[in-house]
């Protein structure tokens, strides 16, 4: 848990205080100068209300910069942003054509199969120019090729289970899968800090939501007997069915759930458990199988599992793995599979590619070489991190690191002097994380190499001095102390 | 002491007799006379403070013990994660063995494709693969990030900008999936409390973002501009007060479930005079209808700007993927920042976005495969014009042509079967791929269920005849009584 120091929360919620005033006054003025222009919108509610896009217009305008970089080359390790500028504070911008080499700590790519690649790439344009870009047309129609079979097919074999289905896009995945699996009668828990696709799911399903402490397995244990003792609000029947959902590694966080502890409670509480690998499949474990081999929890004691390939795997698209009648019914009632246009051939091909140069049936050991980088980048950048006194969250060997900032004003601070020293970052603010807790958040990939991690450490070092968020006591160098002992003797 | 005692015995009895005996402590009450109501009223007095200080009956609470919960936990039984697989359910379907233009193999054999919604025949174009391939050397196939986060590349900006030139808006917002577009833009714009009026056969990814956005969705008969109007003549006598309640009617512009064509000049003129905005997906009219493709809206004459949001997945005469959505300036700002499909998700490929620009362009350079899409429609209709046991109910000029059955079976799932096998005996004996429908019991539209042709312009005249013929024969075989 995070536990913010008091002094800066102070100072925190002075900057929002502040800001929120400022943004209150120029409102107040503008509702004049509105006054007296005039619309063409009579009789219509106006489509946004003020209070509404308050936070937009008048706190994320003004650190507009930092998100939404274009970028004119392949997410590798080193890629092209493209310098923006803007004539009316931040609110368009205009590109220019000039660019400027950064180091890439932002993109999902852990493995490094973002840009082109020698084993994938050449299998990936032959599928294309054998099967076009898309197949226009839903599975169940005639959006089935046999490259779609295979794929599937390789995702079993990845993933450790019977059977899968594959989607073309992860969050559809998720808003399409939950409602079929749970309908009103069912309950569903999810950790607080679930991914936006999952709760979406979860309320279009039209099942009752309840909500366990981020992490916290004892806490999933109490709600879950309170809830079957109770059952359903106001008539108090059994519940048909409950369903507990949790992540590999939760984004914001980079945290690693405790997966068998909760699979330990569910199979006690006879609840389901519905995993959402998006960020964990192919970036942890030994041979890159995920969660479930890192922490040694049998596949088949999780019922559903879910994931994406955007992020390892350097593609576009959502699978869900689990029994053969799960499958099989999902491949007959899901929406996603029914109607929506199946995933690309070239981009399924890139998949089937990427898992055979994770296992090693490529020929080479690309795959073990990569998953052994990505671990060993991952610890050491968090333990260096550690070392020069930031707050940095997360597991070992998680590839996400979440430098905690919390003052609003160093977001954009942090974020424009990394990219003038050309190194790129990803800050996140307010709505995606709590108000206080704005964090800068890094992405290692298995592309990075040592002198990559050094370079960027160095200006992390530099920019961190400069906006104070060495929030834990450096530790002392031990060169130096040497050297002292060489003076005094 | 004894004299003290007597003293205050007398003095009490002195005062009980004045209470009693005084005459102005004489009542009459209920015709009985009444003597010291002083006395009485005093005695009702601490009676009443008595009865009122008692706290009323409450049942004890008595929580839960922790045996008990036990004993609860272990009797519960939930539900199978799934209801039993059926027959039906195991149906497999085709599987391709080349690109699903107009004509594609299956198990070995040629097939006329009916079943791909490539409407202007671009799958396979030389000029798309050559983009396509160009990005993939460039950009690889990922693109690794949501667009918030250095997900954003330059083919996207200039994909949104060629969109907005080609159908003359300001601004254009993408999307990476086809379906995740409706059911991220509607919950974006439409919050709780307000009124959105919906045609009742709208496709699962728009009833979806009608559901999300919790707001007062009221439907009208499908594509029936008489019952739309007396909906919002209803709505607007029942919520005349409200100044911010947002109104939509949403509808598509050519109907994904049965074929027909939205008539959106009335819908227009009904939107100014009740006020209301619209919604349009525009999935399958995009580059189909008009004389240039440019939609709906070029088809009926109506300029673009007065639809307020137009939304549109690149799935269908496109042959790529993902969805976009255009309108002015202020809509897709909005959306930028709080459409959950756009900010939680990752991007578009960027090779699919280059094929997108691509296809527009040759759209724009050859308007001829619009005219050889309208008269393939045109020839199909008249070769399914006699057909036995089943009506042609889309729109004549609609690239999606529906066949419903005449006389349904009352059940739709043993219609569904019914169209199932017709369509595998298309496929096994003519070697035609046709579509029929298919219902997910999440899907709550209504409309009849048939088969669906999706017409190409890359189908020459054998291929409808092909068709026709196949379909012809088999309604006749199958649909005797």
């Amino acid at each position: 848990m995070i536990t913010i120091p008091y002094l800066t929360a102070v100072s925190t919620y002075f900057s929002y205080g502040l800001l929120f005033a400022f943004g209150q006054l120029r409102d107040f003025f503008r509702r004049f100068i509105d006054w007296w222009l005039t619309t063409n919108l009579h009789g219509y509610a106006p489509i946004c209300l003020g209070h509404e896009d308050f936070y937009i217009r008048r706190l994320y305008h003004r650190i507009q910069d930092c998100f939404e970089r274009p970028i004119s080359s392949a997410p590798d390790a080193w890629f092209d942003v493209v310098e923006r500028y803007s004539n009316d504070n931040n609110k368009t911008f205009k590109r220019t054509t000039k660019t400027s080499r950064c180091l890439n700590l932002g993109s999902y790519n852990y493995l490094g199969f973002g840009s082109f690649d020698e084993y994938c790439t050449p299998r990936v344009i032959e599928s294309l120019k054998k099967f076009s870009a898309s197949t226009c047309s839903s599975r169940v129609d005639a959006g089935t090729t046999f490259v779609h079979a295979e794929l599937e097919e390789c995702v079993t074999r990845f993933v450790g289970k019977p059977a899968a289905v594959v989607f073309g896009m992860g969050y559809a995945t998720n808003s399409a899968i939950i409602p079929v699996l749970i309908g009103k009668g069912g309950l569903i828990i999810s950790d607080s800090l679930n991914h936006s696709s999952i709760v979406n799911g979860a309320r279009g399903s039209g099942a009752t939501i309840r909500v366990f402490q981020h992490n916290t397995p004892s806490h999933l244990e109490r709600v879950l007997r309170e809830q079957i003792a109770d059952g359903q609000p106001r008539t108090h029947r059994p519940w048909k069915k409950i369903i507990v959902v949790v992540e590999g590694i939760y984004s914001m966080e980079g945290e690693i759930c405790h997966l068998p502890e909760v699979v330990a409670i569910c199979k006690k509480y006879k609840a389901y458990v519905y995993l959402d690998e998006a960020h964990s499949i192919g970036a942890i474990g030994k041979t890159g199988k995920g969660i479930c081999e890192l922490l040694g929890v049998d596949t088949a004691d999780v019922d559903v599992m879910m994931g994406t390939f955007t992020k390892s795997f350097g593609s576009c698209g959502g699978y869900i793995a689990g029994s053969k009648e799960l499958v099989q019914y999902l491949k007959h009632q899901c929406p996603a599979h029914l109607y929506a246009t199946s995933i690309p051939t070239p981009s399924a091909q890139q998949i089937i590619s990427a898992i055979k140069v994770i296992l090693g049936e490529d020929g080479s050991n690309r795959g073990a070489q990569k998953l052994a980088r990505i671990r060993e980048n991952s610890n050491f950048f968090r333990a260096e991190l550690q070392k020069m006194g930031f707050e940095v969250l997360g597991d070992n060997d998680s590839p996400v690191m979440p430098i905690m900032l919390y003052n609003p004003a160093k977001i954009p601070a942090f974020s424009r002097e990394c990219l003038r020293q050309k190194v790129a970052v990803v800050v996140v603010g307010f709505p995606a994380t709590p108000l206080l807790l704005a964090r800068a958040r890094i992405c290692i990939s298995a592309s990075h190499s040592r002198e990559d991690l050094i370079r960027a450490l160095k200006v992390i070092s530099k920019v961190g001095d400069l906006s104070g968020i060495k929030y834990f006591p450096a530790e002392p160098k031990k060169i130096e102390q040497t050297k002292n002992d060489i003076k005094l003797d | 002491m004894a004299s003290n005692l007597v003293e205050m015995f007398n003095a009490c009895l002195l005062w009980v007799t004045m209470i009693l005996e005084d005459p102005s402590a004489r009542v009459v009450l209920f015709g009985f006379p009444i003597r010291g109501h002083y006395f009485l009223e005093a005695l009702l007095g601490v009676v009443i403070v008595i009865l009122l200080s008692q706290k009323s009956f409450k049942p004890p609470k008595r929580p839960l013990t922790e045996q008990e919960i036990d004993e609860l936990c272990e009797e519960w039984v939930p539900e199978p994660l799934i209801p039993p697989i059926t027959e039906d359910m195991r149906h497999e379907p085709p599987v391709l063995e080349s690109a699903a233009g107009p004509h594609t193999t299956v198990n070995g054999k040629d097939v006329v494709n009916f079943a791909s919604a490539n409407f202007l025949g671009l799958i396979g174009h030389e000029k798309l693969l050559e983009s396509c391939t160009s990005a993939l050397e460039k950009y690889g196939v990922g693109s690794c990030g949501p667009r918030g986060f250095y997900g954003t590349i330059d083919v996207h900006l200039d994909c949104e900008a060629r969109i907005s030139k080609f159908l003359g808006t300001p601004d254009s917002i993408l999307y990476s999936y086809g379906l995740s577009t409706m059911f991220s833009t509607i919950p974006c714009f439409c919050k709780k409390g307000d009124i959105i009026v919906a045609d009742e056969g709208v496709h699962w990814g728009i009833q979806n973002g009608l559901q999300l956005s919790r707001s007062t969705i009221v439907y009208f008969k499908h594509n029936d501009m008489e019952s739309l109007r007396s909906t919002l003549e209803k709505i607007m006598t029942k919520y005349k007060r409200s100044k911010n309640l947002r109104r939509y009617i949403v509808a598509e512009g050519v109907y994904q479930n049965s074929g027909q064509i939205a008539p959106l000049d009335e819908i227009v003129k009904l939107k100014e005079k009740y006020r209301f905005r619209v919604i349009l997906d525009e999935s399958n009219s995009f580059g189909v209808l008009g004389c240039s493709g440019r939609g709906l809206a070029e088809h009926h004459g109506v300029p673009i700007e007065k639809i307020d949001v137009v939304t549109a997945a690149m799935g269908h005469a496109l042959a790529t993927e993902g969805g976009f959505c255009t309108g002015n300036a202020r809509i897709i700002d909005y959306q930028r920042l709080s459409s959950s499909g756009y900010v939680f998700s990752a991007s578009l490929p960027p090779y699919l976005a280059s094929a997108a620009i691509t296809a527009i362009d040759v759209i724009d350079q050859n308007p001829d495969m619009l005219v050889k899409l309208k008269q393939n429609i045109a020839l199909l209709w008249k070769g399914l014009s006699d057909i036995k046991g089943m009506s042609l109910t889309s729109n004549p000029e609609s690239p999606i042509v529906f066949l419903k059955l005449e006389k349904s079976s009352g059940s739709a799932k043993e219609d569904l079967l019914l169209l199932e096998k017709m369509a595998d005996l298309a496929l096994k004996e003519d070697s035609v791929l046709v579509v029929s429908s298919k219902r997910s019991f999440l899907d709550k539209c209504r409309l009849p269920v048939g088969i669906k042709l999706y017409v190409s312009a890359g189908h020459s005249e054998s291929d409808l005849l092909i068709a026709s013929e196949s379909l012809k024969r088999l309604a006749s075989e199958l649909l005797k009584s």
